[in-house]
């Protein structure tokens, strides 16, 4: 017999019913809307930084649901938001070849030069 | 005692539609729409808490409560159905996505025009109200302009439902321009009337949505304590704590 003992779940791999609203709306949601990345800027003069992703109908849906989700603690003062799939990202297999070699170059870091004492605010 | 019943009747509005709305927490169609109605439904709360306090720093003030001392709480929790002064739409069922969204666009294109003419008043106190509410306001208007939009010109279904949630909430949207005698005679009702078709007509327009034709009946009561049959049921579950506990505190 197939024992039903409880089993443990992790967040994320709650099994869906077959049928259950849950999963119906998830798909359907996917199909529809699509992800966007969204980016705050949190004072006048800083850049715009990532905050997060969330799913809109489109860029104005997307600039509203980002004002709702990421802003309702007075983090920020602009918005911007991009389609996730228009961001191109490297490849963490790469990481090795792209990112190592900088170790051991230490020279690239301007830190080897004499600043004279009237240089301020380096 | 008339400017009290005043603004009862705007805290009420504010409460019980925000009361409403909150049955969609947790619920929403998304999770980003979920938080979007909720944060709308507590801009309305703080609203409400604003004018129900100063509400009952003039009850208390008139001293026609001796000895029951008014206070926020006291205003929203303890007070019956027939004392209870807001419009008839917003006790409605909060419906379906699409009728939650238009009831949510004729109750906050009506709101601005009532507080940019509050703001402008010669109380003081409303006038500050005002101030804070209608900035929430504006936005709630570009929300749920947005949503009508939205359904009204999207899919077959989208479109009948919305249809369906106009036919269902025009008739109760006459009461927000009707006057009721305790508004004070700095508010002009017939001139926010004139600027709220306008702006719902144009909307509606962009949804593909006909502004209902005709003379239609429009209901009323609400701001004379004369409620829906979904009132009571409201009232009772938002009710519930301080009618069995009263005074029950955190």
């Amino acid at each position: 017999m197939n024992h039903q003992f409880i089993k443990k779940l992790y967040y994320g791999d709650i099994p869906d019913e077959p049928g259950s609203g849950a999963a119906y709306i998830a798909k359907a949601d996917t199909a529809a809307w699509p992800l966007w990345e969204v980016f705050i800027r949190s004072k006048r003069g800083l850049d715009h930084k990532h905050a997060g992703s969330l799913k809109a109908a489109d860029a104005t849906m997307a600039i509203e649901n980002a004002r709702d989700v990421y802003t309702r603690r007075q983090e920020g003062v602009s918005i911007w938001v991009v389609e996730s799939k228009n961001i191109h990202a490297s490849n963490p297999d790469d990481a090795e070849s792209f990112f190592d070699p900088a170790e051991d170059k230490v020279y690239r870091h301007p830190s080897f030069y004499e600043l004279p004492d009237e240089v301020k605010h380096m | 005692m008339q400017q009290i019943n005043f603004i009862l009747s705007l805290a009420d509005a504010n409460l019980i539609l925000s009361q409403r709305n909150a049955e969609w927490c947790g619920h929403g169609p998304v999770l980003e729409q979920d938080i979007a109605i909720t944060n709308i439904t507590l801009d309305l709360l703080g609203q409400a808490r604003n004018f129900y306090q100063y509400a009952a720093s003039l009850v208390n003030q008139s001293g026609n409560m001796p000895g029951n001392i008014a206070t926020e709480d006291s205003l929203a929790y303890r007070r019956t159905e027939r004392e209870f002064k807001n419009i008839l739409l917003c006790e409605l069922p909060k419906g379906d996505w699409a009728q939650t969204v238009l009831r949510q666009f004729f109750y906050s294109v009506f709101c601005k025009g009532l507080y940019t003419q509050l703001l402008q008043g010669q109380d003081a106190q409303l006038s500050a109200i005002a101030e804070k509410s209608l900035k929430e306001v504006l936005y709630h208007v570009r929300w749920s302009g947005e949503w009508v939009m939205r359904l009204g010109d999207g899919t077959a279904e989208s479109n009948q439902r919305m249809k369906q949630a106009l036919q269902f909430l025009w008739p109760y949207t006459g009461e927000m321009f009707m006057p009721a005698g305790f508004e004070n005679n700095e508010i002009d009702l017939a001139s926010i009337k004139k600027q709220w078709l306008s702006q719902v007509r144009s909307i509606l327009e962009e949804a593909t949505l006909q502004l209902p034709a005709g003379n239609i009946f429009m209901q009323s009561g609400g701001k004379k304590g004369i409620h829906t049959e979904h009132m009571g049921f409201l009232l009772a579950e938002m009710q519930y704590l301080q009618r069995m506990y009263p005074d029950a505190n955190w």
